[in-house]
């Protein structure tokens, strides 16, 4: 067999041809569908909370109580990664998914106890968004900060 | 002399072990898949009565081995020696199943390739005089495999095609120098690791055809046959995508494979109806396999002379964090009908 570095590096060209990729524009298109779709459900229940009398910073706090509340009852009931598996990052990228991630863990992780189980697991997937998160927006505001006092 | 070694990698036994008796249990999926019907222990679901996957994994290692003795109607002090594995860390499925064995036990890992390594170990204590009988097993479990090497199982996220799913379930064979045989196992040619840098830990089938079209090339070669000595070739869990660039392979190795080159990823599921994308994986796919599908069909004369080898992938999640290719083995055996 050729175990040169060489046919290594045909090989590793074959997988690529042989395995088939999801495909790009029906990946896209659901993922759209499904995260445009969690958005308007966010968009109309803005809406619902104003009318209800909130003013909007209340109102959008609701909308993301709400849509979390929501993503953790259907992780735990089995439903959210059966949308995942259709809309891919369309229900990954919303809030939601965040939401998900961390119930998901939680409840994988609940066997090794609520410390070093639970306790340690929560955020396996949501604590880099979290982290990298918090460092990109000080960074974004650092920027914001130098660009406005250059400007202004 | 009960055996001899071939070539650079290969024992041809003159006095061929027996397969005595099989066993296998299964999860939900495998109930439904093609060899659901064949199935000793169906698990009632993913915890089988258990309060944890790990302890359900557990039992369910506890009860084939339990069944396969109790099928083979022997006592269990007349088998010598276990040799069995799982996918767990540290194989605690096997490990703590065997508390309640009492049985002298060896641990393998050889990750979804356990079932060859095992039932190669035990072929070659029975043929060279250390135990009349000897059992081999090996066994995984979809939802611990998941949890340990993946994600949770309530994640939403997306898997390749390319990927393939771990199979719920564990098979079991008693070998034994004499008896009323199923089959016997006339050779065996042990794998050696192969890593062809493929660092995609989703792509096992990829990172596992090289070791298998080793394996397989080498078989052929140390006991200078050709494939059409076998009425089929089948790898362990190569799935759709690894089987057919192993093919490939081992055909540019000058070997005419026809379509005698098969897996048992693509037995134990049927791709068509059920969502296991490029098949099935774990070692309980070539176990359940050999057990319900490959040995029945060795013992109803529908095939004569099978080479089985079960692959398997030796990584770990921490080998694939560090940015590490996934080394691949493959270990095959001769099973030929009495």
């Amino acid at each position: 067999m050729n175990m040169t570095e060489q046919g290594k590096q045909d090989y590793r060209l074959r997988v690529s041809a042989v395995c088939p990729q999801t495909n790009l524009l029906s990946g896209c298109a659901k993922a759209f569908l499904v995260g445009g779709s969690i958005c308007v459900i966010g968009q109309l229940l803005l809406y619902l909370y104003q009318n209800a009398g909130m003013d909007m910073q209340t109102a959008s706090t609701w909308v993301s109580v709400t849509l979390i509340f929501a993503s953790a009852v259907t992780t735990g009931l089995g439903w959210y990664d059966n949308l995942g598996k259709f809309a891919g990052a369309g229900s990954i990228i919303p809030i939601t998914g965040f939401a998900n991630g961390v119930v998901a863990s939680a409840i994988e992780f609940k066997k090794e106890g609520f410390i070093l189980g639970l306790g340690s697991k929560l955020f396996t997937i949501a604590g880099p968004v979290i982290l990298y998160g918090l460092i990109t927006s000080s960074l974004v505001g650092v920027v914001y900060y130098l660009v406005t006092m250059l400007g202004g | 002399m009960s055996g001899r070694y071939v070539g650079s990698q290969s024992v041809l036994f003159e006095k061929p072990p027996l397969i005595l008796q099989t066993a296998s249990a299964g999860g939900m999926l495998e109930q439904q898949g093609p060899l659901g019907k064949a199935l000793d222990i169906a698990l009632s679901d993913e915890m089988n009565h258990e309060d944890s996957w790990e302890k359900a994994e557990c039992q369910m290692v506890l009860g084939t081995i339990r069944r396969v003795i109790q099928k083979s109607g022997l006592n269990s002090d007349q088998i010598r020696y276990i040799f069995a594995g799982d996918l767990m860390n540290q194989i605690t499925a096997t490990g703590f199943a065997m508390r309640d064995i009492s049985i002298p036990f060896f641990g393998v890992y050889g990750a979804c390739s356990t079932m060859g390594e095992s039932m190669q170990l035990a072929a070659m204590a029975v043929s060279g005089g250390f135990a009349d009988y000897a059992l081999a097993e090996a066994s995984s479990h979809f939802c611990a495999a998941e949890k340990q090497f993946r994600q949770p199982l309530a994640y939403g996220g997306q898997r390749p095609l390319y990927s393939t799913r771990t199979v719920t379930g564990s098979g079991a064979v008693i070998l034994g120098r004499e008896g009323k045989a199923k089959a016997k196992i006339t050779g065996i040619t042990t794998g050696r690791v192969v890593d062809f840098g493929i660092k995609d830990a989703n792509n096992m089938g990829a990172s596992m055809a090289p070791a298998a079209a080793h394996t397989i090339s080498q078989h052929l070669k140390d006991f200078e046959e050709n494939p059409s000595a076998y009425d089929r070739i089948f790898t362990g869990d190569l799935g759709q995508y690894g089987l057919q660039l192993a093919k490939e392979l081992i055909e540019r190795e000058g070997f005419s494979l026809e379509d005698r080159l098969s897996d048992c990823g693509l037995v134990v599921y049927d791709r068509e109806s059920q969502d296991v994308h490029a098949g099935g994986s774990g070692c309980g796919c070539s176990a359940i396999t050999l057990s319900n599908y490959i040995i029945p069909a060795l013992e109803e004369g529908k095939f004569r002379k099978v080479l089985f080898v079960p692959t398997g992938a030796l990584l770990s999640p921490l080998s694939t964090q560090q940015g590490e290719s996934v080394p691949g083995i493959a270990h095959a055996l001769v099973l030929e009908a009495v």
